[in-house]
């Protein structure tokens, strides 16, 4: 497909990119901005990093932010990648149109809705049965777990779709039980898969406001829920130094992990070239 | 388990043995009026075959005939919707694959990509639970045999095609399964590198005696390799035998058809012997005697199957009142060391003639629009009876 | 059975114990697959919205919740008229619920046609380039969305980047207003989602075979007719894929709205969050949800159509 590509096209990719990033951008210069008018430029300046470190309230909610993100992406993680193997591996189940459904739904369902559900679930629990007592830091997690388990799920399932099921039956040819084929074959092969899953479930976590914000009780405001308080009051050259470690994170990941991928492609292609040597000093 | 069963036989001697021919032998695989329907569609059609200990049995068909739902019923990855199957005697009704003494090459080969040549082998002992000192042994001994030993320590995509065929092979033989079923096992190769390996599955099979069922469409490699052969159509076994039973005396339009080239005359019978029989067709433009009786009524529709390289083609004009009849020649294609003639019979019918060129500039040639006459042996064609 | 095969059975796995133990239970490992994420689903995604539709249909009252089912006599009565009756007859909701429909559907309009030609221009690239610039386009999802939607302020105020820039140019005299307008919430909303329509138009670009539109010029077609005649009915999939995915989040959609958009951006989120929140009316929230729902049913099967298919393509 090496077509030339028009003048259009090219201006087209270029203009969106533009429009991607020169907002990201423009927060990422601010950042240094002496002036505390976030717009009007005072000079460089790194003393809104330095606030922002001794921001307790920023701090706080970051951690718990962390924390809810690592452990509601963790299990995610496992529900997510057991929906995307039924998925794919058993066609004919009972009720097997609604929960495909309901794995899918929750990646288009307005925010407000499930959160408010959610809420009004958890309340109604707690009238029922007692438990979870309040709503906090379980609640959140348990809300978190509900919709990013849909992301993970997407993911595992494409990746579950690809990979060759004989793998799995020859596992049990040579007399592997099957939830030691799963353990010991499908697992380890569709690993990364599981990595990028679980990194898309903490970023969608770590991002989520509104569901949070339904979901959570008192004592217990994650970052975003602190960043659109501030944010609401007016720009904020603290939230502009937060956005840029953030994105600065974000790249940094995304280029460590291209990288890598770049050497297991080149290492790749070199372990095939040694193979084609082999053979023709075998013949 | 019993070492490496040595057998004394060579590879040519395989077919002198024939335990099918043998009423008194016992069948080491048996499947009995097994039918596997997936809803509607009947993959399986009861089917019935009976194979011995030490055969290298191939499935042929086309894609769809059922012969890999066969192979996967046998694997225990399909349960029959009817029927049984057994294995040395052994019902195999309600076994998981896991627990089958059989073993499955795949057509992927299925190479666990995160595991080395070496670990992939050692797979099937692990689960057996054998001794880390006989799992060493075992799989350098089976690393040995395919030539692999070098690759060890690599992982299957550091793997040319020809060496993941044989590590999948090694991969399936290594825990002496009673029963080894390929899935089109040289389907990935290239021409070559099949003819090659063809001779090695062979050589393998022979030496270590196990019994494989072989599921392949391509009729030279079902050729080459079985000591018999299954045609499947639409589910269901059409015939049983030896490559060149199959190839000489096919039982129906399918299997001639299927297997090599043939011409087709359709007919009526005159007469049917115990010693011949004598078949008017209006499609050849004349009778067809064959020296072989095939107990049918006198006036049934029958057709004559014949090979392209088994009629003779001359410019001569020969008067024989049967198995002689009279075209032109329409077309030449050559092959280098054979020609395919393309004759028009008088009775309008095309046919296909093949002549070994023995000479390099022939005076005889025979070149387009020449009239000739083409005939054949009594003992050449065969009657169908469907 | 042969000897092996008792040597074989007496050899059971370390998994064995765990099937043996389910088995005796009567529930097969298959079950149990597939019954985890199932349970979990039915409780935390399916029955809250029956519990919405319940408390839909409730009174306000001065408690904790702030929600009964009981009416003044103590008689537990569903009560349709409070909640639903507000939704229809204040013009308020009406106007909102409206006005979300219409900003979701021209923005996932101008999504398409700003992501069709990207997808399209992305797809024709060299091998290498498509995956950078697919690594690019994914990149600012992975940063926080509510930072980007932040970003806009600092550009879009009378203060902002645009209008300075404006001003330096001499293109005009005084800012533009284009904060707390509705121009803003379309701007805010397409710059958010138009990944989300650019991927699987560019999943399905990619995979088309070029010697379609070859074939099509051999025969006689200008490239620009072929575009419309074979690629853009080709890509449809992509095309609805994209378009449930932007259409769908934004008809709910609060914090754009609310940060980016001014008093008159009323958005059916925002009214729900609102009536949450603030006036603590929780059946007249539940409602608006159930509206919300309603209106989004038919895109939601059109989504769940082409996920099917896709997988099925797949598979």
């Amino acid at each position: 497909m090496t077509n030339r590509l028009s003048w259009f096209i090219i201006f087209w990719l270029i203009a969106v990119f533009a429009f991607l990033y020169a907002p990201i951008i423009s927060v990422v210069v601010y950042s240094f901005n002496a002036s505390k008018l976030v717009t009007v430029w005072g000079g460089w300046s790194v003393k809104w990093y330095g606030a922002l470190a001794n921001d307790r309230q920023i701090i706080d909610a970051a951690i718990l932010s962390l924390e809810i993100a690592a452990i509601s992406s963790t299990l995610a993680t496992i529900l997510g990648t057991i929906a995307g193997y039924v998925l794919v591996r058993f066609p004919k189940f009972l009720g097997r149109t609604a929960f495909s459904g309901m794995v899918s739904a929750p990646l288009v369902m307005p925010e407000v809705i499930t959160g408010l559900s959610m809420l009004l679930l958890f309340i109604s629990m707690e009238q029922l049965i007692g438990w979870p007592q309040g709503r906090g830091f379980t609640t959140v997690i348990i809300a978190h777990v509900t919709f990013t388990l849909s992301y993970v799920a997407v993911v595992m399932r494409s990746r579950f779709l690809v990979l060759d099921l004989s793998l799995e039956e020859a596992a049990q040819d040579l007399g592997a039980r099957p939830l030691k084929v799963f353990f010991v074959i499908t697992l380890p092969i569709v690993l990364p898969a599981i990595i990028s899953g679980w990194l898309l479930g903490f970023t969608i976590s770590l991002d989520d406001l509104v569901i949070s914000s339904f979901t959570n009780g008192p004592g217990t405001s994650t970052l975003p829920m602190v960043v659109f308080s501030k944010v609401r009051l007016g720009l904020d050259p603290k939230i502009n130094a937060l956005a840029t470690i953030i994105i600065a994170i974000v790249a940094i990941g995304v280029i460590i992990a291209t990288v890598h991928i770049r050497r297991l492609e080149r290492q790749r292609q070199r372990d095939e070239q040694m193979a084609m040597r082999a053979i023709a000093a075998q013949a | 388990m019993a070492a490496v069963e040595k057998t004394t036989k060579q590879p040519q001697n395989k077919h002198v043995s024939a335990p099918w021919n043998d009423p008194k032998a016992e069948p080491y695989i048996r499947i009995e009026n097994v039918t596997k329907k997936f809803g509607e569609f009947v993959a399986v059609n009861n089917v019935s075959l009976n194979i011995y200990r030490g055969e290298l049995f191939s499935l042929l068909g086309g894609s769809g005939c059922g012969k890999t739902t066969l192979l996967r019923m046998l694997a225990g990855f399909e349960v029959p919707t009817a029927g049984k199957i057994y294995i040395d005697g052994v019902d195999m009704a309600g076994i998981p694959p896991y627990d089958r003494p059989t073993n499955m090459m795949f057509q992927s080969y299925a190479l666990f990509p995160h595991m080395t040549v070496e670990q992939n082998v050692s797979f099937g002992l692990k689960q057996d639970k054998y001794p880390d000192s006989e799992i060493k042994q075992r799989v350098a001994h089976m690393l040995e045999m395919v030539q692999l030993m070098p690759f060890a320590k690599r992982k299957p995509h550091q793997l040319s095609g020809g060496q993941r065929q044989r590590v999948a092979l090694a991969r399936s033989l290594v825990k002496q399964p009673k029963l080894l079923l390929l899935d089109e096992p040289l389907g990935a190769l290239d021409k070559k590198l099949r003819e090659a390996t063809q001779f090695e599955l062979m050589n393998i099979q022979d030496r270590l005696g196990i019994t494989f069922i072989v599921v392949t469409h391509d009729q030279e490699e079902a050729m080459t390799l079985s000591t018999r052969i299954g045609v499947m159509n639409e589910g269901q076994i059409v015939q049983t035998g030896t490559p060149q039973e199959i190839y000489e005396y096919p039982q129906s339009k399918f299997v001639a058809d299927f297997i090599g080239s043939v011409n087709l005359f359709e007919g009526q019978i005159i007469e049917d012997e115990q010693d011949h029989v004598l078949i008017r067709s209006d499609e050849a433009g004349g009778d067809i005697y064959i020296d072989h009786g095939i107990s049918s009524a006198p006036g049934a529709r029958a057709w004559v199957a014949i090979r392209p390289e088994k009629i003779r083609l001359t410019k001569q004009d020969l008067n024989e009142p049967h198995n002689c009849l009279s075209g032109v020649v329409k077309g030449i294609a050559y092959m280098g060391n054979l020609s395919i003639y393309l004759v028009q019979l008088d009775s309008g019918k095309q046919i296909k003639v093949t002549m070994p060129n023995q000479v390099r500039a022939a005076e005889f040639m025979i070149d387009w629009d020449d009239r000739v006459t083409i005939t054949w042996h009594a003992n050449s064609p065969v009657a169908l009876l469907s | 059975m042969a000897a092996t095969d008792i040597v074989r059975a007496s050899r059971l796995p370390a998994s064995g114990w765990l099937e043996s133990l389910l088995s005796r239970l009567g529930i097969s490992g298959r079950t149990l697959v597939i019954a985890i994420p199932f349970l979990w689903l039915l409780l935390y995604f399916f029955l809250p919205f029956l519990i919405v539709l319940k408390v839909s249909l409730a009174f306000i009252a001065i408690a904790q919740p702030p929600y009964t089912h009981y009416d003044a006599a103590g008689n537990f009565v569903l009560n349709i008229g409070d909640s639903y009756g507000r939704l229809v007859k204040d013009a308020l909701y009406i106007k909102a619920y409206l006005n979300s429909l219409m900003v979701a559907a021209i923005s996932t309009l101008l999504c398409l046609f700003i992501g069709y030609p990207f997808a399209y221009g992305m797809a024709r690239c060299h091998r290498s380039v498509r995956n950078i610039l697919l690594m690019l386009v994914i990149l600012p999802f992975w940063t926080s969305f509510l930072i980007r939607v932040y970003a806009w302020i600092g550009l879009l105020k009378n203060n902002g980047l645009i209008n300075e820039f404006l001003m330096w140019l001499g293109l005009i005299d005084s800012p533009i207003g284009m904060m707390n307008t509705n121009f803003a919430v379309y701007l805010g909303i397409v710059y958010s989602y138009l990944p989300f329509m650019i991927l699987p138009l560019y999943a399905n670009l990619e995979k088309m075979d070029m010697s379609l539109i070859e074939a099509a010029t051999d025969l006689g077609c200008k490239p620009l007719k072929a575009f419309f005649l074979i690629t853009v009915p080709l890509s449809f999939p992509g095309i609805v894929a994209g378009s449930m995915l932007v259409f769908i989040p934004a008809v709910g959609e609060y914090v754009i709205p609310e940060l980016l958009g001014g008093p008159s951006s009323l958005m059916i989120g925002r009214i729900l969050w609102g009536e949450f929140f603030s006036n603590r009316d929780w059946p007249t929230a539940s409602a608006v949800a159930i509206a919300i729902l309603l209106a989004l049913v038919v895109p939601l099967m059109f989504y769940q159509k082409y996920q099917d298919k896709e997988m099925a393509k797949e598979s």
